[in-house]
């Protein structure tokens, strides 16, 4: 069976192996590259960035010929991407200015709320068990180095 | 040779029965077996998580918490599959095929209590291998020098990420991706920072726990929520019911003996998964039965066979991790990743310089493994509860495990940042069909290829010949091209029947 959506993944994919060996193998030779008998540090990043890139072209190459069986589900789910993502930046910046305590709901709250299927009291109450198990377990048990409430 | 293994095992015994270190190792176990319940949650996921633990540990209760969670996740993720047709953890897929369809047939107690004698068996027999063949390997690999241990390296490369599921170029991209994000942070021969885009946070390297977490667990989540659904069942199991009888003891003797046979071969061989090690186990079972039209309908043998193979595999692949530094699939290179951040690196010395991890580790398989076996009898009612709770709950509670897991590695906020983006760099990838195992791999091993390849041309001033001018080196290197034309021929084949075979 013949998908357009089955042969594009390959030529995404080899695309996008194709720029990051590249980048990495320009990165690469902004350091110093040196001879094969006294390498510098660029050498081995920009021999790998070169056969990654050289992989990828073959994958996009192979694409053409491949038929792979698609899935009818659309790659990537909004909803959930956001309540993820957001959860867990909710965390890194509550964790930064305002503690273990905050920063534990946000994030069991946030990517609770991401799954179509949990309302806004479950993912409440959730949440609230546990910012208990976060002050007794890993900040009362085992001493984490984040207090449960500071500010900045 | 062979007593000074019995004495050591007999000495790691001493070590692993210590109270401390048993304390460990039942809890690895056990938390293991926890998490492998859980549906979506792997040995690879279980592993990451605990990892920051044994940071402040002594090496030899942390090595035996790790290697218990590994095994232990392993019983659990049998249990989803038998009981609940939930493939939790990709080798056990296949047991859903005929323990399933059992569990209907109310003999679901049954084929777990098989299961479980049949991986003891198989866990026990690939322990004495361990034991016996590890000090020959180690007698040949003293001899190796910078050369030989990059040939060595560059076969497990190809063969780990190639061998596996999936397109093999899409391996090897994967692997070289690993390698390049190994190369984070400060050269150690030049003091050089690369890739470190001007964060200090990067100049020691990426974080192995939030690279790990990012590509298995969060990216997992970003993949799964609101797509895949779990369902789940109701299944009640008794202690009563796990006995089997004569006649099943009978039935599931021979396919044990020759899973385990099958296992302990892919063990000793780098880089083949234990997903596929399962599949050839099911498919030699299918095709030696007399009466192969049962399997997909509840064939005891179909899942005994595979589920010992599982496990003679997952001992035999301590050999090479252990005993040369180079790790088999991405929870061997894990394993690695936690000795080496202990300050033991693995290899031919590490008998001889640290008897207490080595020996210990084996004896407290075979004890850890007795523990589960009287673990999952009384708990089994307790895993099926487990088994019951809902995705949607589950993933928000681990994500939060995950950010605490992950900020206790060294109290900064910056890694939990890290896992978010390999999370999204994972998501995507494993969406454009690239494996993950690979990556972990090739950013375990990385630094040493490196250090390695550079060492070897240094000492044969520049002369790439030298890798085949060793001879040791040569098998390697010659291994490594078999295996490459081997994929292309292979490439060829199903290209000119129209299609790949995965």
């Amino acid at each position: 069976m013949h998908s357009l959506f089955s042969r594009n993944k390959d030529y995404y994919g080899g695309a996008l192996m194709i720029f990051i060996g590249l980048a990495a193998a320009y990165a690469g030779t902004r350091f110093q590259i040196g001879t094969l008998a006294r390498m510098g540090p660029g050498f081995f990043p920009t021999a790998v960035g070169a056969i990654l890139a050289a992989i990828g072209l073959a994958i996009a190459l192979g694409a053409s010929r491949a038929t792979v069986e698609t899935s009818e589900h659309p790659p990537f789910d909004l909803r959930a991407w956001c309540g993820i993502i957001g959860g867990v930046v909710a965390f890194v910046v509550l964790g930064k200015y305002g503690g273990l305590a905050p920063a534990t709901f946000a994030i069991v709250f946030i990517s609770a709320l991401g799954d179509k299927d949990n309302s806004l009291k479950q993912a409440f109450w959730l949440a609230a068990g546990m910012v208990v198990i976060a002050a007794a377990v890993f900040r009362w048990a085992l001493q984490l180095q984040l207090q449960l409430f500071h500010w900045g | 040779m062979i007593e000074q293994s019995l004495a050591g095992l007999w000495y790691g015994f001493g070590v692993a029965l210590e109270h401390h270190n048993l304390m460990w190792s039942l809890f690895g176990v056990l938390v293991g077996n926890v998490i492998g319940v859980l549906p979506g949650m792997g040995p690879l996921s279980a592993i990451s998580i605990l990892l920051p633990l044994t940071f402040g540990m002594h090496p030899v209760p942390a090595i035996l918490m790790l290697a218990g969670i590994f095994y232990g996740s392993q019983y659990g993720g049998a249990i989803g599959a038998i009981l609940l047709n939930l493939p939790c953890h990709p080798p056990h897929a296949v047991a859903c095929l005929d323990g399933y369809p059992l569990t209907k047939q109310g003999k679901g107690g049954k084929v777990l209590g098989l299961t479980m004698l049949a991986s003891f068996f198989a866990a026990s027999f690939g322990i004495v291998v361990m034991i016996f063949f590890s000090p020959l390997l180690v007698a040949v690999a003293f001899k190796f020098g910078p050369t030989e241990v990059f040939s060595v390296m560059l076969l497990g490369l190809l063969a780990g990420s190639t061998m596996s599921r999936g397109s093999p170029l899409k391996g090897v991209a994967m692997m070289l991706l690993g390698l390049l994000s190994g190369v984070t942070g400060t050269d150690v021969n030049s003091g050089v920072m690369r890739f470190t885009f001007g964060l200090p946070e990067l100049y020691d390297g990426i974080g192995l726990v939030a690279l790990a977490l990012g590509l298995f667990a969060v990216g997992d989540f970003l993949l799964n929520v609101n797509r895949v659904k779990y369902v789940t069942h109701n299944a009640r199991v008794r202690v009563r019911d796990m006995l089997p009888d004569k006649a099943e003891l009978k039935q599931s003797f021979m396919p044990m003996l020759r899973g385990t046979a099958i296992g302990t071969l892919f063990g000793a061989m780098p880089g083949t998964g234990p997903t596929i090690t399962t599949f050839i186990a099911y498919a030699f079972e299918r095709k030696v039965s007399k009466t192969p039209e049962r399997f997909g309908h509840g064939a005891i043998e179909g899942v005994v066979a595979p589920e010992a193979a599982n496990h003679s595999k997952t001992q035999v692949d301590f050999i090479p991790t252990m005993c040369l530094g180079i790790p088999g699939d991405a929870i061997m290179a894990l394993i690695l990743g936690a000795l080496m951040i202990q300050g033991i690196t693995p290899g031919p010395e590490l008998i001889t310089a640290h008897p207490d991890v080595f020996w210990g580790l084996i004896a407290s398989f075979w004890v850890g493994n007795v523990l589960l076996l009287l673990l999952n009898v009384p708990l089994i009612g307790i895993w099926v509860k487990l088994l019951q709770i809902p995705y949607r709950l589950l993933f928000p509670s681990a994500l939060f495990f995950i950010a605490v897991g992950v900020f206790s590695t060294d109290n900064s906020l910056f890694q939990i940042a890290e896992v978010l983006v390999f999370g999204v760099c994972g998501a995507v990838l494993a969406a454009l069909d690239f494996p993950m195992a690979p990556i972990l791999l090739g950013f375990v091993l990385g630094p040493m290829v490196e250090e390695n390849f550079r060492r070897a041309l240094v000492l044969s001033h520049g002369n790439m010949a030298v890798f085949m001018q060793h001879p040791i080196s040569a098998v390697f290197v010659t291994a490594s091209g078999a295996l490459i034309v081997f994929q292309i021929v292979s490439y060829i084949r199903s290209s000119r029947r129209g299609r790949i075979v995965y």
